[in-house]
Protein backbone atom coordinates (compact mmCIF):
# COMPACT_ATOMS: atom_id res chain seq x y z
CA UNK A 1 0.00 0.00 0.00
CA UNK A 2 1.36 3.45 -1.23
CA UNK A 3 2.22 5.94 1.61
CA UNK A 4 -0.59 8.09 0.71
CA UNK A 5 -3.38 5.26 0.56
CA UNK A 6 -2.17 5.01 4.81
CA UNK A 7 -1.81 8.99 5.46
CA UNK A 8 -5.72 8.96 4.31
CA UNK A 9 -6.46 5.50 5.80
CA UNK A 10 -5.53 7.50 9.03
CA UNK A 11 -7.23 10.41 8.43
CA UNK A 12 -10.63 8.95 7.50
CA UNK A 13 -9.85 5.85 10.54
CA UNK A 14 -10.14 9.32 12.67
CA UNK A 15 -13.04 10.72 11.21
CA UNK A 16 -14.85 7.75 12.39
CA UNK A 17 -13.83 8.02 15.51
CA UNK A 18 -16.21 11.12 16.62
CA UNK A 19 -19.19 8.75 14.99
CA UNK A 20 -18.46 5.85 17.02
CA UNK A 21 -17.69 8.35 20.04
CA UNK A 22 -21.30 9.84 20.36
CA UNK A 23 -23.12 6.70 18.97
CA UNK A 24 -21.46 5.41 22.41
CA UNK A 25 -22.44 8.21 24.13
CA UNK A 26 -25.88 7.81 22.97
CA UNK A 27 -25.86 4.32 24.07
CA UNK A 28 -25.04 4.44 27.49
CA UNK A 29 -27.41 7.23 27.94
CA UNK A 30 -30.15 5.12 26.85
CA UNK A 31 -29.30 1.87 28.46
CA UNK A 32 -28.38 3.81 31.48
CA UNK A 33 -32.13 4.77 31.70
CA UNK A 34 -33.84 1.94 30.73
CA UNK A 35 -34.65 0.96 34.53
CA UNK A 36 -36.48 3.87 35.11
CA UNK A 37 -38.45 4.03 31.78
CA UNK A 38 -38.92 0.36 32.29
CA UNK A 39 -40.91 1.07 35.72
CA UNK A 40 -42.77 4.32 34.97
CA UNK A 41 -42.64 4.27 30.91
CA UNK A 42 -43.25 7.30 28.84
CA UNK A 43 -45.24 8.63 31.98
CA UNK A 44 -41.80 9.81 33.47
CA UNK A 45 -41.89 12.77 31.36
CA UNK A 46 -45.00 13.84 32.39
CA UNK A 47 -44.72 13.10 36.11
CA UNK A 48 -43.88 15.74 39.05
CA UNK A 49 -43.44 12.97 41.59
CA UNK A 50 -40.04 13.00 43.36
CA UNK A 51 -40.14 10.77 45.95
CA UNK A 52 -36.78 8.90 47.08
CA UNK A 53 -38.45 7.06 50.01
CA UNK A 54 -37.38 3.38 50.11
CA UNK A 55 -40.29 1.34 48.89
CA UNK A 56 -42.36 3.96 47.43
CA UNK A 57 -39.75 4.84 44.83
CA UNK A 58 -41.45 7.05 42.27
CA UNK A 59 -39.66 9.44 40.09
CA UNK A 60 -40.47 11.74 37.01
CA UNK A 61 -39.16 14.59 35.19
CA UNK A 62 -41.59 17.19 34.51
CA UNK A 63 -41.00 19.51 37.61
CA UNK A 64 -37.27 19.91 36.32
CA UNK A 65 -38.45 20.31 32.31
CA UNK A 66 -40.33 23.12 33.91
CA UNK A 67 -37.84 24.63 36.03
CA UNK A 68 -35.50 24.33 32.95
CA UNK A 69 -37.65 26.33 30.56
CA UNK A 70 -38.84 28.73 32.91
CA UNK A 71 -35.26 29.97 33.56
CA UNK A 72 -33.69 29.43 30.37
CA UNK A 73 -36.99 31.69 28.65
CA UNK A 74 -36.79 34.12 31.82
CA UNK A 75 -32.79 34.66 30.73
CA UNK A 76 -33.55 34.62 26.85
CA UNK A 77 -35.61 37.21 27.44
CA UNK A 78 -33.53 39.74 29.64
CA UNK A 79 -30.55 38.68 27.00
CA UNK A 80 -31.84 39.93 24.44
CA UNK A 81 -32.03 43.59 24.77
CA UNK A 82 -29.03 43.53 26.11
CA UNK A 83 -27.32 41.25 23.76
CA UNK A 84 -28.79 43.20 20.58
CA UNK A 85 -28.21 46.41 21.95
CA UNK A 86 -24.06 45.25 23.01
CA UNK A 87 -23.86 43.69 19.00
CA UNK A 88 -25.22 47.36 17.68
CA UNK A 89 -22.92 48.92 19.14
CA UNK A 90 -19.64 46.87 18.67
CA UNK A 91 -20.78 46.12 14.79
CA UNK A 92 -22.98 49.48 13.95
CA UNK A 93 -22.43 52.22 15.95
CA UNK A 94 -18.61 51.99 17.18
CA UNK A 95 -17.82 49.75 14.11
CA UNK A 96 -13.76 49.66 13.66
CA UNK A 97 -13.35 51.76 16.04
CA UNK A 98 -11.02 51.16 19.00
CA UNK A 99 -13.55 51.16 21.70
CA UNK A 100 -15.68 48.75 19.31
CA UNK A 101 -12.46 45.63 20.13
CA UNK A 102 -12.59 46.78 23.92
CA UNK A 103 -16.29 45.64 24.50
CA UNK A 104 -16.06 42.90 22.11
CA UNK A 105 -13.29 41.25 23.99
CA UNK A 106 -14.90 41.99 27.64
CA UNK A 107 -18.20 40.31 26.30
CA UNK A 108 -15.78 37.93 25.12
CA UNK A 109 -13.90 37.21 28.88
CA UNK A 110 -17.82 36.86 30.05
CA UNK A 111 -17.75 33.67 28.32
CA UNK A 112 -14.19 33.11 29.65
CA UNK A 113 -15.64 33.06 33.39
CA UNK A 114 -16.33 29.70 34.95
CA UNK A 115 -19.50 28.36 35.89
CA UNK A 116 -19.10 28.16 39.45
CA UNK A 117 -17.47 31.79 39.64
CA UNK A 118 -20.78 33.11 38.43
CA UNK A 119 -22.89 31.13 40.95
CA UNK A 120 -20.45 32.29 43.44
CA UNK A 121 -20.73 35.77 42.07
CA UNK A 122 -24.71 35.34 42.17
CA UNK A 123 -25.18 33.73 45.69
CA UNK A 124 -22.50 36.23 47.53
CA UNK A 125 -23.76 39.58 45.53
CA UNK A 126 -27.12 39.28 43.65
CA UNK A 127 -29.05 36.71 46.12
CA UNK A 128 -28.53 39.42 49.11
CA UNK A 129 -29.61 42.56 46.59
CA UNK A 130 -32.39 40.49 45.70
CA UNK A 131 -33.45 40.10 49.65
CA UNK A 132 -32.91 43.78 49.79
CA UNK A 133 -35.24 45.05 47.69
CA UNK A 134 -37.77 42.93 49.49
CA UNK A 135 -38.09 40.27 45.78
CA UNK A 136 -38.13 37.64 47.79
CA UNK A 137 -37.25 36.15 51.43
CA UNK A 138 -34.39 34.26 50.98
CA UNK A 139 -33.17 35.38 47.36
CA UNK A 140 -32.94 31.82 45.66
CA UNK A 141 -35.18 30.75 42.71
CA UNK A 142 -36.03 31.46 39.07
CA UNK A 143 -35.42 34.88 38.80
CA UNK A 144 -32.00 35.02 40.36
CA UNK A 145 -30.80 31.99 38.34
CA UNK A 146 -31.88 33.38 35.76
CA UNK A 147 -30.39 36.60 36.06
CA UNK A 148 -27.13 34.85 36.08
CA UNK A 149 -28.10 32.52 33.09
CA UNK A 150 -28.74 35.55 31.22
CA UNK A 151 -25.42 36.88 31.83
CA UNK A 152 -23.54 34.15 30.93
CA UNK A 153 -25.40 34.08 27.44
CA UNK A 154 -25.11 37.09 26.49
CA UNK A 155 -21.93 36.45 24.99
CA UNK A 156 -22.64 33.93 22.69
CA UNK A 157 -25.93 35.76 21.34
CA UNK A 158 -23.76 38.81 20.90
CA UNK A 159 -20.98 37.78 19.21
CA UNK A 160 -23.27 35.77 16.93
CA UNK A 161 -25.66 39.10 15.97
CA UNK A 162 -22.29 41.17 15.44
CA UNK A 163 -20.97 39.14 13.05
CA UNK A 164 -24.26 39.02 11.31
CA UNK A 165 -24.87 42.87 11.56
CA UNK A 166 -21.38 43.60 10.59
CA UNK A 167 -22.55 41.46 7.19
CA UNK A 168 -24.77 44.01 6.09
CA UNK A 169 -23.88 45.13 2.92
CA UNK A 170 -22.84 49.00 3.02
CA UNK A 171 -24.26 50.34 -0.24
CA UNK A 172 -27.87 49.54 1.75
CA UNK A 173 -27.43 51.31 4.11
CA UNK A 174 -25.80 54.28 2.60
CA UNK A 175 -28.65 54.33 0.38
CA UNK A 176 -30.79 54.44 3.38
CA UNK A 177 -29.04 57.09 4.70
CA UNK A 178 -29.22 59.14 1.36
CA UNK A 179 -32.37 59.04 1.54
CA UNK A 180 -32.42 60.80 4.75
CA UNK A 181 -33.23 57.97 7.21
CA UNK A 182 -31.63 58.83 10.37
CA UNK A 183 -29.70 56.06 11.94
CA UNK A 184 -32.80 54.14 14.34
CA UNK A 185 -34.65 54.04 10.60
CA UNK A 186 -31.90 52.58 8.95
CA UNK A 187 -31.54 49.97 12.17
CA UNK A 188 -34.87 48.93 11.92
CA UNK A 189 -35.67 49.27 7.98
CA UNK A 190 -32.24 47.81 6.75
CA UNK A 191 -30.51 45.96 9.67
CA UNK A 192 -33.42 44.43 11.29
CA UNK A 193 -34.54 42.44 7.97
CA UNK A 194 -31.54 41.94 6.36
CA UNK A 195 -29.66 40.12 9.52
CA UNK A 196 -33.45 38.77 11.51
CA UNK A 197 -32.47 35.34 10.97
CA UNK A 198 -29.11 35.22 11.55
CA UNK A 199 -29.51 37.29 14.92
CA UNK A 200 -32.33 34.67 16.01
CA UNK A 201 -30.27 31.99 15.25
CA UNK A 202 -27.95 33.46 17.79
CA UNK A 203 -30.57 33.83 20.56
CA UNK A 204 -31.75 30.73 19.68
CA UNK A 205 -28.13 28.77 20.01
CA UNK A 206 -27.57 30.92 23.41
CA UNK A 207 -30.87 29.30 24.38
CA UNK A 208 -29.50 25.91 24.29
CA UNK A 209 -26.82 27.12 26.04
CA UNK A 210 -29.07 28.18 29.09
CA UNK A 211 -30.78 24.95 29.05
CA UNK A 212 -27.64 22.97 30.12
CA UNK A 213 -25.69 25.21 32.51
CA UNK A 214 -25.27 23.55 35.69
CA UNK A 215 -23.14 24.85 38.67
CA UNK A 216 -24.58 28.46 38.71
CA UNK A 217 -28.14 27.13 38.52
CA UNK A 218 -27.92 25.11 41.47
CA UNK A 219 -25.91 27.56 43.63
CA UNK A 220 -28.97 29.99 42.78
CA UNK A 221 -32.25 28.08 42.11
CA UNK A 222 -33.11 26.73 45.99
CA UNK A 223 -33.42 23.31 44.93
CA UNK A 224 -36.90 21.75 45.43
CA UNK A 225 -38.30 19.29 43.10
CA UNK A 226 -41.17 20.65 42.79
CA UNK A 227 -43.22 22.80 39.55
CA UNK A 228 -41.98 26.51 40.04
CA UNK A 229 -45.14 28.42 40.84
CA UNK A 230 -43.85 31.92 40.19
CA UNK A 231 -40.96 33.80 39.05
CA UNK A 232 -39.37 34.06 42.65
CA UNK A 233 -40.20 30.01 43.30
CA UNK A 234 -37.39 28.22 43.92
CA UNK A 235 -37.43 24.83 42.12
CA UNK A 236 -34.54 22.69 40.10
CA UNK A 237 -33.46 22.35 36.43
CA UNK A 238 -32.99 19.29 34.90
CA UNK A 239 -28.91 19.98 34.91
CA UNK A 240 -29.12 20.89 38.45
CA UNK A 241 -31.51 18.29 39.75
CA UNK A 242 -28.25 15.79 37.80
CA UNK A 243 -25.72 17.97 40.16
CA UNK A 244 -27.38 17.69 42.92
CA UNK A 245 -28.88 14.57 43.88
CA UNK A 246 -26.08 12.07 41.96
CA UNK A 247 -23.93 12.27 45.04
CA UNK A 248 -26.16 9.49 46.98
CA UNK A 249 -27.90 8.08 43.87
CA UNK A 250 -28.24 4.47 42.92
CA UNK A 251 -30.27 2.31 41.22
CA UNK A 252 -33.83 3.22 40.22
CA UNK A 253 -32.80 7.16 41.40
CA UNK A 254 -29.63 6.66 39.43
CA UNK A 255 -31.71 5.74 36.37
CA UNK A 256 -33.71 8.27 36.81
CA UNK A 257 -31.17 10.86 37.03
CA UNK A 258 -29.02 9.11 33.62
CA UNK A 259 -33.20 9.23 31.98
CA UNK A 260 -33.05 13.15 32.69
CA UNK A 261 -29.70 13.42 31.33
CA UNK A 262 -30.65 11.53 28.41
CA UNK A 263 -34.34 14.13 27.76
CA UNK A 264 -31.63 16.73 28.35
CA UNK A 265 -29.23 16.09 25.59
CA UNK A 266 -32.46 15.15 22.98
CA UNK A 267 -33.85 18.85 23.92
CA UNK A 268 -30.62 20.62 23.78
CA UNK A 269 -29.78 18.65 20.50
CA UNK A 270 -32.45 20.17 18.91
CA UNK A 271 -32.23 23.68 19.92
CA UNK A 272 -28.73 23.66 18.31
CA UNK A 273 -29.69 21.47 15.19
CA UNK A 274 -32.44 24.23 14.49
CA UNK A 275 -30.10 27.47 15.45
CA UNK A 276 -27.30 25.88 13.33
CA UNK A 277 -29.70 25.28 10.21
CA UNK A 278 -30.84 28.79 10.17
CA UNK A 279 -27.22 30.15 10.52
CA UNK A 280 -25.62 27.99 7.27
CA UNK A 281 -28.33 29.53 5.12
CA UNK A 282 -25.92 32.91 5.44
CA UNK B 1 -46.72 77.65 6.31
CA UNK B 2 -48.60 75.33 8.75
CA UNK B 3 -47.78 72.53 6.26
CA UNK B 4 -43.78 73.65 6.69
CA UNK B 5 -43.67 73.59 10.59
CA UNK B 6 -45.81 70.22 10.60
CA UNK B 7 -42.46 68.97 8.69
CA UNK B 8 -40.14 70.16 10.82
CA UNK B 9 -42.02 69.25 14.02
CA UNK B 10 -42.10 65.38 12.26
CA UNK B 11 -38.03 65.93 11.60
CA UNK B 12 -37.54 66.82 15.66
CA UNK B 13 -39.72 64.08 17.05
CA UNK B 14 -37.78 61.49 14.50
CA UNK B 15 -34.02 62.87 15.40
CA UNK B 16 -35.25 62.83 18.88
CA UNK B 17 -35.90 59.20 18.71
CA UNK B 18 -32.88 58.96 16.62
CA UNK B 19 -30.98 60.09 19.46
CA UNK B 20 -32.88 58.62 22.68
CA UNK B 21 -32.46 54.76 20.71
CA UNK B 22 -28.51 55.41 20.34
CA UNK B 23 -28.42 56.54 24.22
CA UNK B 24 -30.30 53.85 25.33
CA UNK B 25 -28.00 51.25 23.06
CA UNK B 26 -24.85 52.39 25.03
CA UNK B 27 -26.54 52.66 27.98
CA UNK B 28 -27.23 48.63 27.64
CA UNK B 29 -24.03 47.87 26.26
CA UNK B 30 -22.40 49.34 29.51
CA UNK B 31 -25.03 47.13 31.68
CA UNK B 32 -24.16 44.18 29.53
CA UNK B 33 -19.94 44.61 30.10
CA UNK B 34 -20.40 45.86 33.52
CA UNK B 35 -20.56 42.05 35.23
CA UNK B 36 -16.87 41.07 34.25
CA UNK B 37 -15.92 44.86 35.77
CA UNK B 38 -18.02 43.73 39.07
CA UNK B 39 -17.01 40.08 39.02
CA UNK B 40 -13.30 40.56 38.49
CA UNK B 41 -12.88 43.59 41.35
CA UNK B 42 -14.66 41.57 43.60
CA UNK B 43 -12.79 38.31 43.50
CA UNK B 44 -9.61 40.73 43.60
CA UNK B 45 -10.59 42.83 46.91
CA UNK B 46 -12.15 39.65 48.98
CA UNK B 47 -9.54 37.06 47.55
CA UNK B 48 -5.77 38.59 47.00
CA UNK B 49 -5.19 38.64 50.87
CA UNK B 50 -5.39 34.62 51.02
CA UNK B 51 -2.74 34.06 48.06
CA UNK B 52 0.44 33.48 49.90
CA UNK B 53 3.05 30.82 49.56
CA UNK B 54 1.23 28.33 51.60
CA UNK B 55 -1.60 28.63 49.03
CA UNK B 56 1.02 26.96 46.59
CA UNK B 57 2.57 24.35 48.51
CA UNK B 58 -0.04 22.81 51.08
CA UNK B 59 -3.20 21.30 50.90
CA UNK B 60 -6.45 22.22 51.66
CA UNK B 61 -6.99 21.88 54.82
CA UNK B 62 -9.68 19.59 56.50
CA UNK B 63 -12.78 21.31 58.48
CA UNK B 64 -11.72 21.12 61.84
CA UNK B 65 -8.30 22.85 61.00
CA UNK B 66 -10.16 25.96 59.29
CA UNK B 67 -12.85 25.34 62.08
CA UNK B 68 -10.07 26.33 64.77
CA UNK B 69 -8.26 28.66 62.44
CA UNK B 70 -11.55 30.68 62.16
CA UNK B 71 -12.29 30.30 66.38
CA UNK B 72 -9.38 32.10 66.94
CA UNK B 73 -9.40 34.64 63.95
CA UNK B 74 -6.11 33.03 62.74
CA UNK B 75 -5.92 32.85 58.59
CA UNK B 76 -7.05 29.64 57.72
CA UNK B 77 -4.41 27.62 57.03
CA UNK B 78 -2.85 25.32 53.95
CA UNK B 79 -3.73 26.21 50.75
CA UNK B 80 -5.08 24.37 47.17
CA UNK B 81 -1.80 22.29 45.98
CA UNK B 82 -4.33 19.30 45.54
CA UNK B 83 -6.86 21.22 43.47
CA UNK B 84 -3.78 22.58 41.29
CA UNK B 85 -2.17 19.60 40.67
CA UNK B 86 -5.34 17.47 40.17
CA UNK B 87 -6.23 20.33 37.71
CA UNK B 88 -2.89 20.17 36.08
CA UNK B 89 -3.08 16.18 35.65
CA UNK B 90 -6.59 15.94 33.95
CA UNK B 91 -6.10 18.98 31.86
CA UNK B 92 -2.98 17.47 30.22
CA UNK B 93 -4.74 14.32 29.94
CA UNK B 94 -7.43 15.28 28.43
CA UNK B 95 -5.23 17.20 25.70
CA UNK B 96 -2.89 14.01 25.11
CA UNK B 97 -6.31 12.21 24.49
CA UNK B 98 -8.13 15.02 22.70
CA UNK B 99 -5.14 17.45 20.46
CA UNK B 100 -4.29 14.16 18.46
CA UNK B 101 -7.41 13.09 17.34
CA UNK B 102 -8.94 16.37 16.87
CA UNK B 103 -5.99 17.70 14.45
CA UNK B 104 -6.60 14.17 12.44
CA UNK B 105 -10.41 14.79 12.47
CA UNK B 106 -9.50 18.55 11.41
CA UNK B 107 -6.99 17.59 8.91
CA UNK B 108 -10.10 15.23 7.46
CA UNK B 109 -12.49 17.83 6.82
CA UNK B 110 -10.33 20.13 5.28
CA UNK B 111 -8.87 17.32 3.13
CA UNK B 112 -12.29 16.47 2.25
CA UNK B 113 -14.12 19.45 2.51
CA UNK B 114 -16.67 18.95 -0.38
CA UNK B 115 -17.61 15.49 0.06
CA UNK B 116 -21.25 14.50 1.72
CA UNK B 117 -19.98 12.17 4.57
CA UNK B 118 -17.54 15.28 5.34
CA UNK B 119 -20.56 17.46 6.31
CA UNK B 120 -22.02 14.45 8.52
CA UNK B 121 -18.88 14.74 10.22
CA UNK B 122 -18.86 18.54 10.44
CA UNK B 123 -22.30 17.92 11.98
CA UNK B 124 -21.98 15.42 14.53
CA UNK B 125 -18.59 17.84 15.70
CA UNK B 126 -21.31 20.76 16.43
CA UNK B 127 -23.46 17.62 18.15
CA UNK B 128 -21.13 16.99 20.44
CA UNK B 129 -20.33 21.09 21.28
CA UNK B 130 -23.39 21.63 22.21
CA UNK B 131 -24.13 18.78 24.78
CA UNK B 132 -24.41 20.20 28.01
CA UNK B 133 -21.17 19.81 30.23
CA UNK B 134 -23.31 18.00 32.77
CA UNK B 135 -24.28 15.16 30.19
CA UNK B 136 -20.62 14.78 29.32
CA UNK B 137 -19.59 14.21 33.24
CA UNK B 138 -22.66 11.35 32.97
CA UNK B 139 -21.28 9.44 30.10
CA UNK B 140 -17.92 9.41 31.57
CA UNK B 141 -19.15 8.03 34.35
CA UNK B 142 -20.94 4.97 33.06
CA UNK B 143 -18.19 4.53 30.46
CA UNK B 144 -15.07 4.83 32.88
CA UNK B 145 -16.23 5.24 36.79
CA UNK B 146 -18.54 2.28 36.01
CA UNK B 147 -16.93 0.53 33.00
CA UNK B 148 -12.89 0.67 33.53
CA UNK B 149 -11.49 1.62 36.87
CA UNK B 150 -14.76 0.62 38.75
CA UNK B 151 -14.45 3.81 40.73
CA UNK B 152 -14.11 7.52 40.59
CA UNK B 153 -10.82 8.27 38.59
CA UNK B 154 -9.16 11.10 37.13
CA UNK B 155 -9.58 9.20 33.37
CA UNK B 156 -13.46 9.58 34.09
CA UNK B 157 -12.65 13.19 34.85
CA UNK B 158 -10.76 14.07 31.48
CA UNK B 159 -11.89 11.72 29.41
CA UNK B 160 -15.21 14.12 29.94
CA UNK B 161 -12.93 17.18 29.89
CA UNK B 162 -11.55 15.94 26.44
CA UNK B 163 -15.18 15.29 25.01
CA UNK B 164 -15.68 18.81 25.68
CA UNK B 165 -12.28 19.96 24.29
CA UNK B 166 -12.53 18.19 21.27
CA UNK B 167 -15.30 19.63 18.83
CA UNK B 168 -13.28 23.27 19.64
CA UNK B 169 -9.85 21.30 18.14
CA UNK B 170 -11.25 19.96 15.03
CA UNK B 171 -12.87 23.36 14.58
CA UNK B 172 -9.82 25.51 15.20
CA UNK B 173 -7.61 22.88 12.91
CA UNK B 174 -9.97 22.98 9.94
CA UNK B 175 -10.49 26.84 9.83
CA UNK B 176 -6.49 27.33 10.61
CA UNK B 177 -5.74 24.62 7.56
CA UNK B 178 -8.34 26.82 5.31
CA UNK B 179 -6.08 29.67 5.93
CA UNK B 180 -3.19 28.37 4.51
CA UNK B 181 -3.00 29.87 0.69
CA UNK B 182 -2.72 27.26 -1.65
CA UNK B 183 0.17 27.69 -3.34
CA UNK B 184 2.43 26.08 -0.42
CA UNK B 185 0.06 23.42 0.17
CA UNK B 186 0.48 23.01 -4.03
CA UNK B 187 3.86 23.77 -4.17
CA UNK B 188 5.39 20.86 -1.89
CA UNK B 189 3.13 18.66 -3.38
CA UNK B 190 4.66 19.45 -7.06
CA UNK B 191 8.23 18.17 -5.81
CA UNK B 192 6.91 14.89 -5.23
CA UNK B 193 6.63 15.76 -1.61
CA UNK B 194 4.70 12.44 0.18
CA UNK B 195 1.33 12.92 1.56
CA UNK B 196 1.60 12.57 4.96
CA UNK B 197 5.47 14.81 5.21
CA UNK B 198 3.34 17.66 3.21
CA UNK B 199 0.93 17.41 6.07
CA UNK B 200 3.29 17.22 8.89
CA UNK B 201 6.43 18.94 7.33
CA UNK B 202 4.20 21.74 5.68
CA UNK B 203 0.88 22.05 6.58
CA UNK B 204 1.05 22.12 10.41
CA UNK B 205 4.30 23.81 11.13
CA UNK B 206 2.65 26.59 8.66
CA UNK B 207 -0.72 26.45 10.65
CA UNK B 208 0.81 25.84 14.21
CA UNK B 209 0.18 29.40 15.51
CA UNK B 210 -3.14 28.78 14.72
CA UNK B 211 -3.42 25.15 16.30
CA UNK B 212 -2.26 26.32 19.23
CA UNK B 213 -4.50 29.00 19.82
CA UNK B 214 -7.44 26.76 19.41
CA UNK B 215 -5.66 24.33 21.74
CA UNK B 216 -5.32 27.22 24.41
CA UNK B 217 -8.83 28.61 23.67
CA UNK B 218 -10.01 24.77 24.44
CA UNK B 219 -7.91 25.03 27.48
CA UNK B 220 -9.05 27.79 29.06
CA UNK B 221 -12.79 26.67 28.00
CA UNK B 222 -12.54 22.88 30.72
CA UNK B 223 -10.23 24.73 33.43
CA UNK B 224 -13.31 26.08 35.33
CA UNK B 225 -15.63 22.65 34.66
CA UNK B 226 -16.93 21.70 37.80
CA UNK B 227 -20.19 20.00 37.12
CA UNK B 228 -18.81 16.80 35.10
CA UNK B 229 -15.77 16.60 37.16
CA UNK B 230 -18.09 16.27 39.96
CA UNK B 231 -19.73 12.96 38.27
CA UNK B 232 -16.06 11.92 37.35
CA UNK B 233 -12.71 12.39 39.79
CA UNK B 234 -14.99 13.47 42.42
CA UNK B 235 -12.43 15.32 44.50
CA UNK B 236 -9.74 14.19 46.91
CA UNK B 237 -7.77 15.67 50.48
CA UNK B 238 -4.40 14.16 49.03
CA UNK B 239 -1.96 14.79 46.26
CA UNK B 240 -2.74 12.61 43.40
CA UNK B 241 -1.40 11.33 40.30
CA UNK B 242 -2.67 7.74 39.43
CA UNK B 243 -5.15 7.64 36.73
CA UNK B 244 -7.86 4.91 38.12
CA UNK B 245 -7.63 7.14 41.50
CA UNK B 246 -10.49 10.17 43.18
CA UNK B 247 -8.94 13.87 42.32
CA UNK B 248 -9.22 17.08 42.98
CA UNK B 249 -9.00 19.89 41.06
CA UNK B 250 -9.59 23.42 41.64
CA UNK B 251 -13.00 24.19 40.41
CA UNK B 252 -14.19 21.16 42.55
CA UNK B 253 -12.45 22.74 46.23
CA UNK B 254 -14.13 25.66 45.39
CA UNK B 255 -17.29 23.29 45.38
CA UNK B 256 -16.26 22.26 48.40
CA UNK B 257 -15.53 25.43 50.74
CA UNK B 258 -18.87 26.47 49.48
CA UNK B 259 -20.69 23.82 50.95
CA UNK B 260 -18.58 24.12 53.75
CA UNK B 261 -19.11 27.12 56.70
CA UNK B 262 -15.76 27.09 58.15
CA UNK B 263 -14.00 26.82 54.94
CA UNK B 264 -16.09 29.22 53.34
CA UNK B 265 -13.22 31.90 53.41
CA UNK B 266 -10.98 30.26 50.62
CA UNK B 267 -13.30 30.29 48.23
CA UNK B 268 -12.11 34.45 46.96
CA UNK B 269 -8.40 33.33 46.44
CA UNK B 270 -9.75 29.62 44.54
CA UNK B 271 -11.66 31.58 42.63
CA UNK B 272 -9.21 34.53 41.95
CA UNK B 273 -6.86 32.05 41.18
CA UNK B 274 -9.07 30.12 38.62
CA UNK B 275 -9.91 33.26 36.87
CA UNK B 276 -6.55 34.38 36.69
CA UNK B 277 -5.67 31.28 34.62
CA UNK B 278 -8.91 30.90 32.70
CA UNK B 279 -8.86 34.50 31.71
CA UNK B 280 -4.84 34.01 30.60
CA UNK B 281 -5.07 31.54 28.42
CA UNK B 282 -8.14 33.08 27.13
CA UNK B 283 -5.99 36.76 26.27
CA UNK B 284 -3.13 34.67 25.30
CA UNK B 285 -5.12 32.70 22.88
CA UNK B 286 -6.56 35.90 21.09
CA UNK B 287 -2.67 37.22 21.29
CA UNK B 288 -1.77 34.46 19.06
CA UNK B 289 -4.86 34.42 16.67
CA UNK B 290 -4.42 37.90 16.18
CA UNK B 291 -0.96 38.14 15.83
CA UNK B 292 -1.49 35.44 12.94
CA UNK B 293 -3.98 37.90 10.94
Amino acid sequence: MSSEKISKGILLFASLIIIILTGGMVYALLSGSIPAFKEFGIGFIFSSEWNPTEGKEDYGALSFIAGTIFTSVFAILICIPLAFSTSLFIAEYYHGKAISSVVGTMVDLLAGIPSIVYGLWGFYVLRPLIVDLGLSSQGFGIFTAGLILAIMIIPYATSISAEIIAMVPNDLKEAAYSLGATRMEVIRYVIIPNAKSGISAGFILAFGRALGETMAVTMLIGNTNVIPEGLFATGNTMASVIANQFGEADGLKLSSLIAIGLLLFVITGLINAIGKMIIKRF
Amino acid sequence: MSAFKRHTTENEKRSLKNRVFGIAVIALSVITISPIVLIISKLIIKGYRQINLSFFTETAPDTLEAMTAVANDEVIPGGILNGITGTLFMVLLAVIIAVPIGILIGLFLYENAEKRYAAIVRDISDIVQGIPSIVLGLIAYIWIVKGVTSGYSALAGSVSLAIMMLPLIIRSTEETMKMIPLPIKEAAVALGVPYHKVILRVMIPTGLSGLMSGILLSVSRILGETAPLMLTALGSPIVNFYIDKPTSAVPLLIWEFYNDPNMVDLIWSSSLFLMGIVLAFNLISKYIAAKRK
